[in-house]
């Protein structure tokens, strides 16, 4: 991945708008948050392969990371902390948020197909 | 010891290396031939590499790949379970069961290594440790492994007592560091601890023994 390019995203963003797409949302703190900090809280989110379609989407700087915002008919996905994307070879839009040791924060894709469940060992 | 075969039954790459490595060594030193069931693919790591190199999509490519390595390292054989990272907690501990029962009816483990459930930390941790033992107990009682349990909740201690096998894993050290090593995407914090403050750490140090509870199945 790489710092994103804010505007080769919203372009990849507007191309992907009105189609029927596939998101994949996560965020988390680890499953070891409260073990390492006993104050610290464990939370996550992840939802995989939700099917939606978006009128418009947005990305917006907050400097330093960006906002990611997904218009549906009647809702909305956003993300918050995105700072790194891709377009990768199956031509999905990956963005993600790492923290300062290279852990992932939250992550937000959208594909034109299904994400896979298994590692693809041709890749 | 005097074992025929011993299985570790883990949910992620890399559990085998920070876990149980250095016991695992011991055992292939003595020509125990040892298996590793190896729950997922650490699909949803957190540690993506430092700087990142893998991302969301790709991160179980180089996982499966770090695994194999660390499997070679060690010189054990792998069987892949193919649950998702994560998720194992939610799946039904039945089919878990029966699929390990499966498994350990094959290999005729003296011995199963797992995480002990309720004191592993991670949900995947658990949920694994938990189908360990409802597989095991589904066995007649004269044909039941050992089964040697890791427990890393910070309460360990005070609800178990201390555990009854204790490894000090020192003399394959070099062997551990070279598993952990394996596992590229996940250790590098590990790592940098390691090289930077060797014998000091407290979480380094902690490495190097290796413990577990034996669970009561006969």
């Amino acid at each position: 991945m790489k710092i994103i390019e804010q505007e080769k995203v919203q372009t990849k963003i507007d191309e992907l708008a009105d189609k029927q797409v596939y998101i994949h949302l996560e965020t988390t703190n680890g499953a070891y948050a409260s073990h390492f900090d006993e104050e610290a809280y464990n939370v996550g989110a992840f939802i995989r392969n939700a099917r939606v379609s978006y009128q418009h989407g947005k990305i917006v700087s907050t400097g330093g990371s960006f906002r990611v915002g997904l218009k549906l008919d009647i809702g909305w996905v956003y993300a918050e902390g995105v700072t790194d994307y891709e377009i990768d070879d199956n031509d999905r839009l990956l963005m993600a948020g790492h923290d300062r040791e290279g852990r992932l924060m939250v992550a937000l894709e959208i594909s034109e197909t299904p994400f896979s469940h298994e590692a693809d060992l041709n890749e | 010891m005097n074992e025929q075969h011993v299985v570790v039954v883990f949910p992620h790459p890399d559990d085998e290396s920070f876990g149980a490595s250095g016991t695992i060594s011991k055992f292939r030193e003595e020509g125990v031939p040892v298996t590793y069931l190896c729950g997922t693919l650490g699909e949803m790591g957190r540690n993506m590499g430092n700087p990142p190199f893998a991302n969301r999509e790709t991160l179980s490519s180089y996982r499966i790949q770090e695994l194999k390595e660390a499997v070679t390292k060690l010189d054990i054989s792998l069987e892949l379970l193919g649950y998702r990272d994560k998720t194992i907690e939610f799946e039904p501990i039945d089919e878990l069961a029966e699929d390990l029962l499966k498994r350990l009816e094959r290999l005729k483990p003296s011995i199963v290594i797992t995480h002990y459930p309720g004191f592993a930390v991670h949900p995947d941790h658990d949920a694994l440790g938990a189908a360990v033992v409802a597989a095991v107990e589904k066995m007649k009682k004269e044909e039941r492994p050992e089964i040697w349990m890791h427990a890393i909740s910070n309460d360990h201690e005070e609800r178990l007592g201390k555990p009854e096998i204790i490894h000090d894993v020192t003399p394959y050290w070099d062997k551990k560091l070279a598993a952990i090593k394996s596992h590229l995407s996940q250790a590098d914090g590990m790592m940098n601890l390691i090289e930077k403050h060797d014998q000091a750490s407290e979480q380094v140090n902690r490495l190097k023994t290796e413990r577990f509870y034996r669970y009561p199945t006969k």
